[in-house]
């Protein structure tokens, strides 16, 4: 019944109920009937007082942890902020997922723009080229000439326009990567109260824990009978691939994984 | 050539067409979830699948299975671009009849390895 191994006041309770085994035997040997059944009666309350404190003592402590688990950040406005987090934790991942999405679009419009303009070029400089080729070889005509000279004057102010434009996309696609520390900032904050809840919950099971083997109601409970889940489920990216057995490190691995099964 | 494209990111559907439309396939239609995909599929005439895995009401491991459980969609090429990369999951979807796995972060040019050794498998089967 009192499972737990070094709980205070275990040598107090020892000496009381050495006292009281020694007073008890020696009635017995004098056939005193009624002196024993009184000390056995004493040795039940001496170990029923020591339950009860050891008990009060361990639901004072889950009754600190709950509290402490519920309304940590009432106490001052720092902790105000954690608070809100609990309850906005969610919102927050969401505002993350928002910025990326802005940025991640805002770039892509930015190249999908930038793509015509620089094939334009592209293709403008090659028929331009080819033009100027037929003049190096002396295969032009001087009417050809003049609108070849014409074309690139043109050709010159276009790109000048073109690269002003590209160089604007650029700068764009740069700024657009603020997501970066915003977002950082704001996950920095989650992983803290994730960090604080789990600190709380594994606190709070510990003392649990502790109530239970006391009062003899439960075994401790064995942690690493946590039930299976399903056996494949799906993760998303792996942050540390390389440590796992069970996860491919790369496109290379995953083709390699399929030729070797024959598909 | 129509192509479906499915994901729950519009960011990634967005770069998968881009992609696709470098590669020359430019009729591509968009599902965001397995759930909405399959009665694009079955109403559609779709020559080609390039789907995610997690999503949130029909997973692209189930709309695998049921487009192969269906008897008209049964023979559609399927090629699952995701983030999913545990050795059972790869294997479970080789199993179900996937044609293709390209995992994320991919290159331009893993994607359009892939697509095309599909059609050359599809091409030899003929």
């Amino acid at each position: 019944m009192l499972g737990a191994e070094n709980f205070e006041g275990q040598s107090e309770l020892l000496d009381e109920l050495k006292e009281r085994a020694r007073g008890l035997v020696s009635s017995l040997e004098q056939n005193d009937f009624t002196g024993a059944a009184d000390l056995i009666r004493q040795i039940n309350e001496a170990r029923d007082r020591s339950i009860y404190r050891e008990v009060g003592k361990l639901t004072r402590g889950l009754h600190d942890a709950i509290v402490n688990f519920q309304i940590d950040a009432a106490q001052n406005s720092a902790d105000q902020e954690n608070i809100s987090k609990i309850a906005n934790a969610q919102e927050r991942l969401d505002f993350v997922i928002g910025l990326t999405q802005r940025s991640a679009d805002k770039t892509m419009d930015m190249v999908e723009e930038g793509i015509p303009v620089v094939e334009k070029l592209g293709a403008d400089a090659k028929a331009l080229h080819q033009e100027w080729q037929r003049l190096i070889r002396r295969e032009m005509k001087p009417e050809e000439f003049r609108e070849l000279y014409r074309r690139i004057d043109e050709f010159l102010g276009d790109t000048v326009q073109r690269s002003g434009d590209i160089s604007g996309k650029f700068n764009s696609i740069l700024l657009a990567q603020d997501f970066q520390d915003l977002s950082g900032q704001v996950i920095k904050k989650v992983i803290l109260l994730v960090q604080e809840v789990e600190d709380r919950l594994v606190e709070l099971m510990r003392v649990a824990g502790q109530v239970e083997e006391i009062t003899g109601i439960f075994r401790a409970p064995d942690l690493a009978k946590v039930p299976a889940g399903p056996d494949v489920v799906p993760e998303g990216p792996h942050v540390n691939a390389h440590k796992r057995e069970d996860v491919v490190s790369g496109q290379d691995d995953v083709d390699d994984l399929l030729s070797s099964l024959g598909f | 050539m129509k192509i479906l494209i499915v994901d729950d990111f519009s960011t990634m559907r967005r770069i998968i067409k881009n992609l696709l439309r470098d590669l020359g396939f430019t009729n591509t239609a968009e599902a965001d979830d397995g759930s909405s995909a399959l009665p694009m599929l079955q109403n559609g005439s779709f020559d080609f699948l390039v789907t995610d895995w997690n999503m949130p009401g029909m997973t692209g491991i189930d709309l695998l299975k049921a487009v192969r459980a269906d008897e008209k969609l049964k023979n559609l090429p399927i090629l699952m671009v995701t983030a999913e990369a545990k050795r059972d999951q790869i294997i479970e979807a080789a199993q179900a009849g996937v044609n293709g796995y390209v995992v994320k972060p991919f290159t331009a040019a893993v994607l359009k390895e892939k697509i095309e050794k599909i059609f050359e498998r599809i091409e030899a089967t003929k």
